[in-house]
């Protein structure tokens, strides 16, 4: 395998790892307002509350961790995201500083405050639509470059039928993975109430899904031809997805086995993710940089392997003492451990 | 302005507000394990308390420096993609090894803060400290390699505007380096020492005035003399730095406009910069000398030697001189401190001592942001030393003033809402409530 191909599928990786916990963690700040609007928020917001806490610092992470390698391994992708994305990157930005923060006063410091919440759980649902105009930019027709300047076609995302369906794919899915996740969570911690509540938002947000996807496909086909014509060759890829999905759903559906069901719900989104990414290659932005063009030079492309690999080690063994202790840990998931 | 003005104002905006929240992020988890441990090795019930009292203030900063972290990290290819288009080929390394540092930080951070009373034997959670003081300083030691970089580039070879024969591990392990890194971790300690010590001072004159505070002091206030001196040494090797790699840095930061030897430091003074005459400022024959290269007589570049478009803005004197002012003040404090431990008939809660130690808090943040503005205002007119300028590497968008309005907004509100939040928390809940419940306990 060329070194370009294991960079850009170790940095999918990561990007797959924050849409799973990201996902978890902006559905849950939803879930806790909706919750908070419709007077059932004593219901759910311990169990949000108690696994949301120690782990939101590491989903920011993941994100961190992504950016920062892309640029490593593909430097040319800072030239042309780095310019097209001032705005939206921006506001990204603005929103992930102030979830995380406001997250931080409202659960650390001395009392929660509707305000808090209300942020908490919008911004859930901003973010991923800010953050996802990086995906639809990369398919192409959005930035121009002229004379060694690009500009950003600002006026063309917005009035893009791509740029939209994506938009709403990102957020479905988000409310989707989060409430399958809880589910799961709440299960765990024996919290009925809890459970019934998540269930049916599970539930609710899953065709949905699908339609969305669907959605995206339509308007792949139009966008980028070249791109949806490949997405044929990897359809086996999105068939195991769309059966994941199903068993997934006749899971919670049938109140069986919750956990198992999050792991097809993960699946789910492993296949369609990795079906995306593949069938893009060797694009990473279209038409501009391709893994090869953009590629940074030798040298620092195996250093910057050799880095992840000793990195790894040092990761994986903390990630899972980090899930023992706070989602294994069944005394601790139903609140008896401090 | 100019987007590459704007730029570099909201660049030094988010880094003047992030490196608040990170040199507390740095040094603070090293005091919170320090003062676990001693409360574990003396089964001192005041020290566990500190240990955790300190770390829930920590969580809330904590959150803050982690976003405005996300926000320069992404920032460095919104507002600079060319100079990140160039340098990212030869410096991703340390850039993608402070994401490693960060992940752990982050990782056990979250472990630590919610196994207090997890584990049978108390001597378990404060190992789980140990990889958030390793993950955070270590975040500091990368970063500071990427600054260095900035500040003394090496590891390839730049053909025709083409970076060939490059070396991540000479970039990483450029000259400027071993001062960057050592003066960026020292002073993050020390600052974190002395704003825990003026907080408990600041308490202490407000009448609260038992053994969990005077053991509080005494922690904080022995640390930041140890700090203090490792920063002033630092610091020392940091000059002699710049009098070899970046001569024109010294210079400008001293007003040296003509190269002689038996150097003069100039301390304060006004600058009329028409005639290259400095009124009312302090002069220390051959200092200068000695700072610069350890022996009196040696000669010291001045900035007659500086092509004028290469010289740094003459202001950073001011900012130097603000910098080694405080750390001299930290230093003679911590000292006077410890003096008045041993001295029995002084007493340490003297009042007016803690008022210069509550003085002693703003002053190291101050202190902290003035070597900040002086490195990278010293390194103009360029972003990559003598390879590329500023203003060739900034962004070409329209939108960077309204961006720079935007989060000049967000810093302002989340400023102010983490010591609205702090305040409170701490008001709430004050030590002697936790202390009786110690009491009761035992």
């Amino acid at each position: 395998m060329d070194i370009q191909v294991i960079g850009i599928t170790v940095l999918w990786v990561f990007l797959y790892g924050y849409l799973i916990t990201a996902s978890i963690d902006f559905g849950a700040g939803f879930f806790a307002y909706y919750g908070e609007l419709t007077g059932r928020d004593h219901i759910i917001n311990r169990i949000i509350s108690r696994y949301l806490s120690p782990v939101w610092e590491v989903t920011n992470v993941f994100f961190v961790f992504f950016f920062v390698g892309l640029i490593g391994f593909f430097p040319d992708t800072a030239y042309y995201f780095g310019t097209a994305l001032l705005v939206p990157g921006s506001i990204a930005i603005i929103l992930i500083a102030i979830r995380g923060s406001f997250y931080a006063f409202g659960n650390y410091g001395a009392k929660k405050s509707k305000v808090y919440t209300f942020l908490y759980g919008v911004t859930g649902l901003l973010i991923p639509a800010s953050l996802s105009t990086a995906l639809t930019l990369s398919e192409g027709g959005f930035i121009e470059e002229v004379d060694g300047n690009v500009t950003f076609l600002a006026g063309e995302l917005f009035t893009s039928f791509y740029s939209w369906s994506v938009v709403l794919l990102a957020i479905v899915s988000v409310l989707f993975i989060s409430a399958a996740f809880l589910t799961f969570y709440a299960s765990r911690a024996n919290d009925t109430p809890a459970l019934e509540l998540l269930r049916k938002y599970a539930l609710f947000w899953s065709a949905p899904t699908i339609l969305a996807s669907i959605l995206v496909f339509v308007a792949l086909q139009q966008h980028n031809p070249e791109h949806f014509a490949s997405t044929l060759d990897y359809a086996w890829l999105f068939i195991a997805s769309l059966f994941c999905f199903l068993v997934a759903t006749y899971l919670i559906f049938h109140k069986k086995r919750y956990g198992t069901a999050f792991i097809f719900v993960m699946l789910q989104f492993f296949f369609a993710f990795f079906g995306y990414g593949v069938s893009h290659l060797p694009w990473i932005l279209y038409d501009y940089v391709t893994i090869y063009s953009g590629y940074t030079n030798e040298t620092m492309g195996v250093y910057l392997v050799i880095a992840f690999v000793a990195g790894l080690c040092l990761l994986v063994p903390s990630l899972i003492l980090l899930m023992r202790l706070f989602l294994f840990d069944a005394e601790y998931v139903k609140g008896n451990k401090s | 302005m100019d987007s590459a003005m704007l730029s570099r104002l909201l660049t030094s905006l988010t880094l003047g507000f992030h490196i608040i929240f990170a040199t507390l992020g740095v040094g603070v988890p090293l005091l919170i394990s320090l003062a676990e441990w001693i409360g574990i090795k003396r089964n001192d019930p005041y020290y566990t308390l500190l240990a955790r009292r300190w770390s829930r203030g920590f969580v809330v900063t904590v959150a803050v420096g982690v976003v405005t972290g996300t926000a320069i990290g992404l920032q460095l290819s919104l507002l600079w993609p060319n100079f990140m288009q160039l340098a990212g080929q030869v410096i991703s390394l340390p850039l993608f090894l402070e994401t490693f540092a960060f992940f752990f930080e982050a990782i056990f951070l979250g472990i630590y803060l919610y196994t207090w009373d997890r584990f049978k034997k108390p001597i378990y959670h404060w190992l789980i400290s140990i990889p958030v003081v390793i993950g955070s300083t270590m975040s500091a030691v990368f970063i500071s390699t990427v600054n260095a970089f900035m500040n003394a580039p090496q590891g390839f070879t730049m053909v025709d505007g083409v970076l060939t024969d490059i070396e991540p591990l000479a970039a990483m392990f450029n000259p400027a380096t071993p001062t960057k890194v050592g003066h960026v971790v020292m002073s993050a300690y020390l600052t974190s020492a002395i704003v825990l010590a003026a907080i408990t001072a600041f308490m202490m004159l407000r009448g609260k005035t038992g053994t969990y505070y005077k053991k509080a002091l005494k922690l904080t206030m022995t640390a930041g003399f140890i700090f203090a001196i490792g920063t002033a040494m630092v610091g020392d090797f940091a000059g002699k730095f710049l009098a070899e790699y970046q001569p024109e840095k010294l210079a400008a930061a001293e007003w040296h406009f003509e190269t002689t030897g038996n150097a003069g430091l100039i301390v304060g003074g006004i600058l009329d910069e028409e005639n290259e005459e400095v009124k009312y400022g302090l002069v220390l024959p051959n200092f200068l000398s000695i700072l610069a290269h350890g022996n009196p007589s040696a000669e010291v570049m001045g900035l007659d030697q500086v092509p004028e478009d290469e010289t740094p803005p003459l202001f950073i004197h001011y900012l130097f001189d603000g910098m080694v002012g405080i750390g001299m003040y930290l230093a003679a404090l911590t000292f006077f401190y410890m003096l008045a431990l041993r001295v029995k008939r002084f007493n340490p809660g003297n009042r007016w001592l803690l008022r210069l130690i509550v003085i002693a808090g703003p002053l190291s943040m101050l202190a902290i942001e003035f070597g900040w503005i002086f490195s990278e205002v010293g390194r103009q007119p360029w972003i990559l030393w003598d390879i590329l300028r500023t203003g060739h590497a900034a962004t070409t968008s329209d939108h960077v003033g309204l961006m720079l309005i935007l989060f000049l907004l967000l810093y302002i509100v989340l400023g102010t809402l983490c010591v609205i939040v702090l305040r409170k928390m701490f008001h709430s809940n004050p030590a002697e409530n936790e202390l009786e419940e110690i009491a009761k306990s035992r």
